[in-house]
C-alpha cells in the first residue's frame, strides 16, 4: 500500500468507527430527543472526516470552472442529503465512495504491479572488465566493445557475443520458451535472458538503450498508448455521460416535485421537493464513469502482458482489438512457412559433369545475396570447391529472376524459367520438388539445380490451430513455382497460394486480398520481417519473426513473435478474444447497471447508499474481471 | 522534441483522459498521451516552446487532480 492508501484506509476506519454506533443510534430512537441542530453537527464530525478532500477538491476544480468533475458531484450529492436531513445517507455515500477509491486505487495498483514483475527482465548492473578487476556498473554506461562477465543466476545485461565459456541460457522472458539454450563461444546472447549454470564473459555489441531488453520494455510501456476502437468509444461515452446525468439529475429536481403536485393534490410541496431532491441527488452518484473508464484498458493492458507472457509481442491495444477479429492469414513461405535454409538437392547437368556446372553456377551466383545463390555457393564450397573472384566479370543481377554474368570469358546465364525465356534459350523444364535454377553457358542450355527448402515441423500444426481458432482462409505467398508451392500448400493444408510472386508483387497481392475482406474481419500477413517490412505495413495486422533481435522485423511489425514460433499465432487469436470477451462484459455489466441504479433511483425504489454501493461495487467488479486476461 | 514523465499519484482513469484530452488542446502541443497504467505522461512540442508548453501542462494536471505530481 502507498502512504496515500494508507492514509485514507485510517480515514475509512475512523470514520466507521464513529458512524455505526450513531447509524444505531438513530434507527432505535436514541437520537430522537436532541435537537435537530445537534444531530447534525454530531454528523458533520465523521461526515469531514472522511470527505474533507473531496469538497476540498471540489472547490478548487469550481474555482478553475470544471464543473462536471467527480468530486463536485459528490460534494452536491451530500450536501443535497444534508439540506433534506437525511444526515446518515450523507455520511454513508461519502464513506462508500472513499472504499470504493481506496479499493480501486489497490486493485489497480496491484494488477500493475503484476504485469510489471512479470516483464522484470529489465537488469539492474553489469559486471565490467576494467584494468583493475572486475567493476558493477550502470549497463546504461557500458559502451560497445566492453568485456562483461555474466555469473550464474545473472541476468544478461547486454546484448553481445559469447568470448568464453559455456552455459545454458533461460531465454523465457524473451520468448516463452521453457526449454534452456545452450551456447558456446562465438555464439550472440540477447539481453533480458537470464544465464543457467556457467560463468561467461561476453563482449557487448550494443549499447544499453539498442539492446533488445529496452527495445521490448518500451514498446510493451508504449503499447497502452496506442489505444483500441473501443476505448476511445468508451473515453467518448464518458465524456458525455457526466453532463447528461447531471443535467437529468436537475431536471428532476426541478420537474419531479410539479409532476408529484400535479398528479396528487394532498402531497406536501415541501415534502415532495425534499423528496425528489434526494433522487436527484442519488442521480449525481452513478454519474462518475470510472467504472468503465478503467476497465477497458486495463482489460487490455492484461491481454498484452499475457501474450508477452508467452513471448508474443503485441505493439497496441488497437492491435489485440484487431487480432481478435481476423478469419483471413496470409503467409510468406520463405522463412515463416519453411525454414528458409535452402539446399542444392540435384544438379542435373546437360553434356558435362555436374561438378562442372555447380562450379559455374557458384561462380556466377558470388556476388549475390539472395538465400538460393549462397545456397548454391555453399554446396559447391561443401564439395570443396573455392570461388576464385578474378574469374568472374560483369555481373549483373535481375531481382526476382536470375544473373547475368560472365565466367572464365564465357557469358553464362542462372536463374528461373523466364529468366532464360527471355534470353530466348530453350531450356528442359524439371519437374522436381522445390526451386529450380537454370544454368546456360555460351548462349546454350547447361543443365538444371534444383533447391529445396525443408517445411517446419511445426507449420501444419499451426494451420491446424488456426483453423481451429477460427481462421476461415489460409493463403500462401511465393516466389516459387506453381507446382513447388502446390506441393508445399497441399502439405500444409493450406486453402489458396500465390506463385511467381516477385518481391514487389507481394504488397500487390495483399491489397487484392484485402480488397475481398468483409466488413468487420480483418487480415493478417505473417513474415519473417526480411523484405517484406511493406508487406507487414499494408495488411490489417502485420506479424513478423522476431528472430531474437533482428531490428529490421520488430520495428515493422504490430505483432512480434520472439521464437519464431508460427503455432503461436493461433495462441495469440484466442488470447485476444478472451481479452475482448472480457472487456465486453465489463462494458455491458456496467452500463446495465448504471442503468439499473439510475431508472431505480428516478422511480424512488431505491436508496441513495444503495446507489453508491452498486456503483462502487461494478468498478471492483470489472477491475477484478480485467485482471482476468492477465491469465492465459 | 519528445519526452516521457512519470506521474505520482495519478488516482483515476476518467481523470487521465480529461488530462489526456485537455494538454493536446495547449496551443503548440504537437502530441501529448496520459497513460494511466503506466502512470506516465508523453509530450512532445517543437523545441523552443517546450518548457513553456510542459509548465503549462504540469499546471493543468495539477488542475484536473490535484495530488497527482508530475516527476522532472
Amino acid at each position: 500500500m502507498t502512504r496515500k492508501q494508507r492514509t485514507a484506509l485510517i480515514r475509512i476506519i475512523i470514520t466507521a468507527v464513529i458512524f455505526f454506533p450513531l447509524l444505531i443510534a438513530e434507527h432505535t430512537g436514541g437520537l430522537d430527543n436532541i435537537p435537530s441542530v445537534l444531530r447534525l453537527v454530531i454528523f458533520l464530525v465523521p461526515y469531514v472526516i472522511i470527505g474533507y478532500d473531496v469538497i476540498r477538491k471540489a472547490c478548487i476544480n469550481i474555482s478553475k470552472g470544471h464543473v462536471f468533475d467527480e468530486n463536485f458531484l459528490m460534494m452536491i450529492a451530500t450536501f443535497g442529503a444534508l439540506a433534506v436531513q437525511e444526515y446518515p445517507e450523507a455520511v454513508a455515500v461519502m464513506l462508500f465512495y472513499q472504499v470504493g477509491e481506496l479499493f480501486q486505487s489497490y486493485a489497480v495498483g496491484k494488477s500493475r504491479q503484476s504485469i510489471s514483475r512479470m516483464m522484470d527482465m529489465a537488469p539492474e548492473y553489469a559486471n565490467l572488465e576494467t584494468d583493475d578487476g572486475i567493476t558493477r556498473a550502470d549497463p546504461d554506461d557500458v559502451p560497445v566493445g566492453s568485456i562483461i562477465v555474466v555469473k550464474p543466476g545473472e541476468k544478461i545485461p547486454l546484448d553481445g557475443i559469447v568470448i568464453e565459456g559455456t552455459s545454458m541460457l533461460d531465454t523465457s522472458a524473451l520468448t516463452g520458451e521453457s526449454v534452456p539454450r545452450r551456447i558456446h563461444e562465438n555464439d550472440s546472447i540477447y539481453s533480458g535472458c537470464v544465464n543457467g549454470n556457467g560463468t561467461i564473459r561476453v563482449k557487448t555489441t550494443r549499447e544499453y538503450d539498442d539492446s533488445t531488453v529496452a527495445k521490448i520494455l518500451e514498446l510493451v510501456e508504449n503499447a497502452s498508448d496506442k489505444k483500441a476502437n473501443i476505448e476511445n468509444f468508451i473515453t467518448r461515452f464518458a465524456r458525455y455521460y457526466t453532463p447528461v446525468v447531471t443535467l437529468s439529475a436537475l431536471a428532476l429536481a426541478i420537474i419531479g416535485p410539479f409532476v408529484s403536485v400535479a398528479s396528487n393534490t394532498s402531497v406536501n410541496i415541501g415534502s415532495a421537493v425534499s423528496t425528489w431532491l434526494l433522487r436527484a441527488c442519488t442521480f449525481l452518484v452513478v454519474s462518475c464513469p470510472c467504472a468503465l473508464v478503467i476497465s477497458v484498458p486495463l482489460g487490455f493492458f492484461g491481454g498484452i502482458g499475457a501474450a508477452s507472457k508467452h513471448g508474443i509481442l503485441v505493439k497496441g491495444s488497437n492491435y489485440l482489438e484487431l487480432i481478435s477479429r481476423v478469419d483471413t492469414v496470409v503467409f510468406d513461405k520463405t522463412g515463416t512457412l519453411t525454414k528458409g535454409e535452402f539446399r542444392v538437392n540435384k544438379v542435373i547437368a546437360r553434356n558435362m559433369k555436374a561438378d562442372d556446372l555447380l562450379e559455374t553456377a557458384a561462380h556466377g551466383e558470388s556476388y549475390s545475396t539472395h538465400p538460393i545463390a549462397m545456397s548454391i555457393l555453399e554446396a559447391y564450397e561443401e564439395r570443396g570447391g573455392k570461388v576464385d573472384p578474378s574469374r568472374i566479370v560483369d555481373a549483373h543481377e535481375d531481382a526476382g529472376h536470375g544473373i547475368d554474368v560472365c565466367v572464365d570469358g564465357k557469358k553464362v546465364i542462372i536463374g528461373n524459367g523466364r529468366h532464360l525465356e527471355k534470353h530466348g534459350i530453350p531450356y528442359d523444364p524439371c519437374d522436381e520438388n522445390g526451386t529450380v535454377v537454370y544454368v546456360a553457358i555460351g548462349d546454350a542450355y547447361a543443365g538444371a539445380i534444383v533447391i529445396s527448402d525443408t517445411v517446419k515441423d511445426t507449420a501444419a500444426d499451426a494451420v491446424r490451430d488456426m483453423k481451429k481458432a477460427g481462421v476461415t482462409r489460409c493463403v500462401m505467398l511465393t516466389g516459387d513455382r506453381a507446382a513447388a508451392a502446390g506441393y508445399a500448400a497441399a502439405e500444409l493444408g493450406i486453402d489458396e497460394y500465390y506463385s511467381d510472386l516477385l518481391p514487389g508483387d507481394k504488397v500487390a497481392k495483399v491489397e487484392e486480398l484485402l480488397k475481398v475482406q468483409n466488413n468487420g474481419s480483418y487480415l493478417a500477413f505473417v513474415g519473417d520481417g526480411i523484405n517484406d517490412a511493406p508487406v507487414l505495413a499494408r495488411a490489417d495486422v502485420g506479424i513478423a519473426m522476431g528472430s531474437m533481435g533482428s531490428d529490421a522485423s520488430i520495428e515493422a511489425a504490430d505483432i512480434v513473435l520472439m521464437d519464431d514460433d508460427i503455432r503461436k499465432i493461433a495462441s495469440v487469436i484466442k488470447l485476444s478474444r478472451r481479452t475482448m470477451r472480457i472487456i465486453r462484459q465489463n462494458i455491458v455489466f456496467a452500463l446495465f447497471v448504471k442503468l439499473l441504479v439510475l431508472i431505480l433511483s428516478a422511480a424512488g425504489i431505491t436508496s441513495m447508499w444503495a446507489a453508491v454501493f452498486a456503483d462502487v461495487g461494478v468498478a471492483v467488479l470489472a477491475i477484478l474481471n480485467s485482471m482476468r486476461a492477465l491469465r492465459y | 522534441m519528445k519526452k516521457k514523465f512519470n506521474l505520482e499519484d495519478l488516482d483515476c482513469a476518467n481523470c487521465a483522459a480529461k488530462m489526456e484530452t485537455g494538454i493536446k488542446e495547449i496551443p503548440g502541443v504537437i502530441n501529448a498521451s496520459v497513460n494511466f497504467l503506466a502512470q506516465k505522461m508523453m509530450l512532445e512540442a517543437p523545441d523552443d516552446q517546450f518548457d513553456a508548453i510542459l509548465d503549462k501542462a504540469v499546471k493543468y494536471i495539477a488542475e484536473v487532480e490535484p495530488d497527482c505530481r508530475v516527476i522532472i
